[in-house]
């Protein structure tokens, strides 16, 4: 009897994950827990660990494919019980459709078989694209050349083929919605112009990770209305201690001491104290978070990530520096696992470590608000009635105005802001 | 009308342009006195004498090569080839000699010639009472091959056959002689040879077959209706050579979807032909990849039932590769 | 006091039927030599011939009634089929595959006879296909109650196809009126006849149900008289009769065989002895049909009529390769 395997949730929020790569062919034996197949979500890419061992029966989703949290994507045939009725899948397996007398196989829907490592999922990573891919993106020849002669992008509709297939029947039906869509009044411009490619451009298809981004940016934009304030902070201490310790800290601690554990420390102690940030907002309430868990935005080239430090309180700044380093490689290695970039409830934001001096951040949706530090940069200032020069960081929160206003959102700015001028150059920090 | 079997069908043609046409004569092994082995040509030779319903000796190359010799000296013979398993003595005479007298003399010799043989898979009919050999022919300018399943198709069609100028192979699948019965018209009409047959309409899938496999395809198609809500569209070709591409190619650009299904070994099969057909004019339509079911490539049904059934695709397999289409 | 008969009158011949066999029998020759000389001057790329067996050819055809009964005739037939009405001129066409080639526009290789007209049915390559086909055709005459007759011709090889003993037994059970005329010329390419046949096939027919009769195939006379007694049986609805003509193939099988690789050439020199065109000449001075002078004549003719041919042949146009495509299918 096969045991089937289904698409994990990888994340809170997450709905849905594609197939990136099968790490092993039908046939072939598996262990608990090895891993069995590349999985992406929005947030990560992810190896799935068997859930159990035995024999894999059949593979039930093509790589490039993306399913439910749920459904089944594979059997695995268990030791030691009987061989059941084979299973209904959209394949039969009776004898002999095209019956292959020298091995060969010429069904197409047999074409989807695991492909050797080297060769990706749709991710734009190179390889030859395999039969799943193409399927995917290009559909068959009645579903491109409907999709030219009405300017759609395959792509954006949901299909209900094999494999996600997009179906003549679904273009045909998407572009009857469309044509409903718009109205009797036949409009002069067409309803979702495309960008024309025009000679020398480049263009680049979007995989599921920048779409996913998009998707994430938009939703927030939408949903949360966005205020945001500044405050500049003096960290002409700060900077001295970092100067003071950060060797002997390297040696003694095995990583780098940047300012972000600071500024994360900061944070969480000011939410602390204001709380309203570390919230959700939930339709007719709002719902404020015990844990504090902080997302520390990554950037990663091509993409954006958001790994988590779980219970942030729990750290000092030896602490943080460990967990900063430690989530910062893996995001920089891709080995993020979905505990790592689910669960956040407030999120730092350091583009200073790029140089930014202002910055806007969007909201990490269904958060209430998103930290910014900027770059230190020495500046001529104030004090007393003297010139100086001092270490000047920007701070800015990015708030959900229906959540809070700007009274709390400065607040806890200047509650961060406090904290980290408060630090000397013997300060301690061990 | 009356309802007439296949077998009956067959017969009453034969009676027919027999009685119409004093130059129409059948011969093969026991077609005369004995009526043929499956009693198609029963009463023909009370009814016409023992020279136009004429019992040959066990010689198909004979009763091939006559037939062509009487054809070029003003008869109109249908010869019977008992079973088409048998038809390979009479190859020389068909692929060479008949199918080309025509081109080969430029137009003076024409070889208006009929051979009738009954073909597919029989419960104990085995390696040599089973097969389907029309692929065979279906490569050979100058022959016309048909094959219809049903009875009033076959009617018409034979009358044409026999009054065409050319060599028409008939064959007539005998699982369906007696299976398969219809309102057939009386008297005397004829369905055109080059022109293929839309059972059922439908606008999901297109599937092409003919033979026993037809009639169970048709069934699956009512199923497939009543429970999935699936239309497929099921054409008989009719004339296997040569095929009509209009009708074959206008259903699979229709539904986008295109099955083609025999009895016979699946690989060189006529529905290879109809799948390159498909898979060239009607690319632009399609919608999923051109398919084909047929018999596993081994030498014909075995004698053993279980082995027998693991031969012709069944309702079951016919069912799943039309599923599987439609949901491609 | 009677005089006696010569053997052509006892057979119902005159002079002017001397004349037309010697002739027929002349020109098959001359025009068949002519065949090489082009083909080794590469100007006719395969030529089959039917030197020595014109006797055989012409004493059996000279019994068809043109257009009326059916000729099967196989490769080396032109006795046969100029007797009845092909000329010197259609043998070129043919020889060059150009488009008048009456037999087939060009489509056949040479020798591969066809004539509606002439009842002389399309012929094959494949050896022995003609038998079934001819007592077809014969039955035809029988079930019509009518006096046609088809004469069908083959050599030796041709006995051991299944085709032929199929037809010899059809022809057996049925009283078909066919005459099976087997030229056994000593060789089918080179394989010969102690190599093809199992005992004699003349004494086959009586397996078969049916006489069958030796004959000195190179004496046109004596073909003639057996024939004459096969046709009539025929005609007279008294069944088959099968001839075997012996006589010998004084060429290579074709212009693509070398026959000096087995057999000798003393051998085809004692045959040469025994040339029926010869033999027949002989005859023909001894009672006085033909002197030198009208032999002359008539080989003159002859070769006039073959030059003129030739040219004609070779000026002649070839179909257009469009025409490949055309009657595959005959039109209702």
């Amino acid at each position: 009897m096969a045991k089937p395997v289904t698409m994990p949730q990888l994340g809170e929020s997450v709905t849905e994950g594609t197939i990136a790569r099968w790490l092993k062919s039908e046939g072939e034996e598996i262990e608990k827990d090895e891993p069995l197949c590349e999985v992406d979500t929005d947030k990560v890419s992810s190896e799935l660990p068997s859930p159990i061992a035995g024999r894999i029966e059949k593979l039930l989703v093509s790589e490039g494919e993306t399913v439910e949290v749920g459904t089944e994507i594979a059997l695995v045939a268990v030791e030691g019980e009987s061989e059941g009725p084979p299973r209904e899948d959209m394949r039969s397996e009776g004898p002999t459709e095209e019956f292959p007398a020298a091995g060969t196989v010429a069904q197409p829907a047999a074409a989807q078989r695991v492909r050797r490592p080297g060769a990706s999922g749709g991710n734009g990573r190179g390889g030859v694209p395999d039969a799943g891919e193409l399927r995917l993106r290009r559909s068959s020849p009645v579903v491109r050349r409907i999709a030219a002669e009405h300017g759609i992008d395959i792509s954006e509709i949901r299909g209900t083929g094999i494999g996600g297939r997009v179906t003549r029947k679904d273009i045909e039906a998407y572009v009857r919605e469309r044509e409903a869509a718009r109205g009797p009044a036949p409009t002069p411009e067409p309803a979702r112009a495309r960008v024309e490619v025009q000679e020398g451009d480049r263009v680049v298809e979007l995989d599921s990770v920048r779409r996913a981004i998009a998707n994430r940016m938009s939703l927030s934009k939408r949903e949360a209305p966005h205020a945001w304030t500044m405050v500049e902070a003096d960290v002409t201490g700060l900077v001295a201690l970092r100067e003071r310790i950060k060797e002997d800290f390297a040696r003694r601690e095995g990583v780098r001491l940047t300012y972000l554990p600071f500024i994360v420390r900061a944070a969480v102690e000011s939410l602390k104290e204001h709380p309203i940030l570390n919230s959700v907002w939930d339709e007719e309430r709002i719902v404020l978070r015990r844990r504090i868990n902080v997302g520390i935005a990554v950037d990663l080239e091509d993409a954006l990530i958001v790994p988590v430090i779980r219970d942030a309180d729990d750290y000092g700044i030896v602490g943080l520096a460990r967990r900063i380093d430690d989530l910062v490689r893996r995001a920089r290695e891709r080995r993020l696992s979905p505990e790592d970039v689910s669960g956040g409830t407030f999120t730092v934001n350091n583009p200073g470590a790029l140089g930014s001096v202002v910055s806007t951040p969007i909201i990490n949706h269904p958060q209430a608000a998103i930290l910014s530090a900027e770059a230190i940069v020495k500046r001529p200032v104030v004090v007393g009635d003297a010139i100086a020069i001092r270490s000047i960081m920007n701070l800015e929160v990015s708030f959900d105005h229906r959540i809070l206003d700007g009274g709390a959102a400065l607040r806890f700015l200047n509650a961060v802001k406090r904290r980290l001028e408060g630090y000397t150059p013997q300060s301690r920090v061990f | 009308m009356a309802v007439r079997n296949l077998l009956q069908a067959i017969h009453d043609a034969l009676e027919e342009e027999m009685c119409a046409d004093e130059t129409v004569m059948i011969l093969g092994e026991d077609v005369g006195r004995a009526g043929g082995v499956f009693r198609v040509t029963e009463g023909l030779q009370e009814e016409f004498g023992p020279d136009r319903a004429l019992d040959t000796p066990l010689a198909e190359s004979l009763i091939v090569g006559s037939a062509i010799g009487l054809s070029v000296n003003g008869m109109r013979p249908v010869a019977e080839i008992q079973f088409a398993d048998f038809i390979p003595p009479a190859f020389d005479q068909i692929v060479s000699e008949a199918a080309r007298f025509y081109y080969r003399s430029n137009g003076a010799w024409n070889v208006p010639i009929t051979i009738r043989a009954p073909y597919g898979v029989v419960p104990g009919g085995a390696l040599y009472h089973s097969q389907s050999v029309e692929a065979y022919f279906c490569n050979t300018p100058g022959l016309k091959v048909v094959a219809p399943t049903f009875p009033k198709e076959a009617k018409g069609l034979l009358k044409s056959a026999i009054r065409d100028p050319n060599p028409v192979l008939f064959f007539e699948h005998k699982r369906c002689y007696r299976l398969l019965k219809e309102d057939v018209p009386e008297g005397d009409y004829t369905v055109p040879i080059g022109e293929a047959k839309i059972h059922r309409e439908g606008e999901d899938i297109t599937v092409a077959a003919y033979g026993l496999v037809l009639h169970t395809a048709l069934e699956v198609a009512k199923k497939l209706s009543e429970e999935h809500g699936i239309e497929a569209e099921v054409v008989e070709p009719l004339t296997l050579y040569p095929l009509d591409r209009e009708t074959i190619l206008a259903s699979a650009r229709k539904t986008g979807k295109f099955l083609a299904i025999s009895e016979a070994n699946i690989t060189g099969s006529v529905t290879a032909e109809m799948a390159a057909l498909v898979a060239r004019e009607a690319f632009e339509w399609l919608d999923a990849p051109v398919m084909r079911l047929g018999a596993p490539d081994i030498p014909a049904a075995a004698f053993a039932r279980p082995m027998m059934d693991a031969f012709v695709p069944d309702a079951a397999r016919i069912e799943s590769a039309m599923l599987e289409l439609a949901r491609y | 006091m009677e005089k006696t008969r010569t053997r052509h009158e006892a057979l119902g011949l005159d002079e002017g039927d001397l004349i037309r066999m010697y002739r027929a029998m002349l020109l098959a020759r001359r025009t068949d030599e002519r065949m090489w000389i082009l083909n080794r001057q590469g100007k006719a790329a395969f030529v089959i011939s039917c030197q020595g067996q014109e006797a055989a050819q012409v004493g059996a055809a000279y019994h068809l009634r043109p257009g009326y009964d059916y000729l099967y005739p196989y490769y080396r037939d032109f006795g046969m089929v100029m007797l009845l009405g092909q000329s010197v001129r259609d043998q070129f066409l043919s020889l060059l595959g150009k488009k008048e080639d009456p037999n087939s526009a060009g489509r056949q290789m040479p020798g591969h006879f066809s004539s509606r007209e002439l009842r002389i049915v399309t012929a094959s390559a494949p050896v022995g296909v003609q038998y079934p086909q001819a007592v077809g055709s014969a039955l035809a005459f029988k079930l019509r109650g009518e006096d046609g007759v088809v004469l069908v011709s083959g050599g030796e090889g041709s006995t051991s196809e299944g085709d032929w003993h199929e037809a010899m037994n059809f022809a057996g059970v049925r009283r078909l009126p066919v005459v099976f005329l087997v030229q056994n010329n000593a060789y089918a390419i080179s394989v010969p006849e102690e190599l093809q046949v199992a005992g004699s096939i003349a004494k086959r027919a009586e397996g078969y149900g049916f006489p069958g009769v030796a004959v000195d195939g190179n004496d046109v006379l004596a073909v003639y008289e057996v024939a004459k007694e096969a046709f009539g049986r025929a005609r007279r609805g008294e069944g088959p009769t099968l001839i075997e003509a012996k006589t010998y193939r004084l060429t290579a099988h074709s212009s693509d065989d070398d026959d000096r690789r087995y057999r000798e050439r003393e051998e085809i020199e004692e045959w040469r002895q025994k040339d029926p065109i010869l033999r027949f000449e002989r005859y023909l001075f001894e009672v006085g049909v033909l002197d030198e002078e009208k032999k002359e004549e008539i080989s003159a003719q002859i070769k006039v009529e073959i030059d003129e041919a030739v040219e004609y042949a070779e000026a002649a146009p070839f179909a257009g390769p469009e025409e490949a495509l055309e009657r595959v299918y005959a039109e209702a």
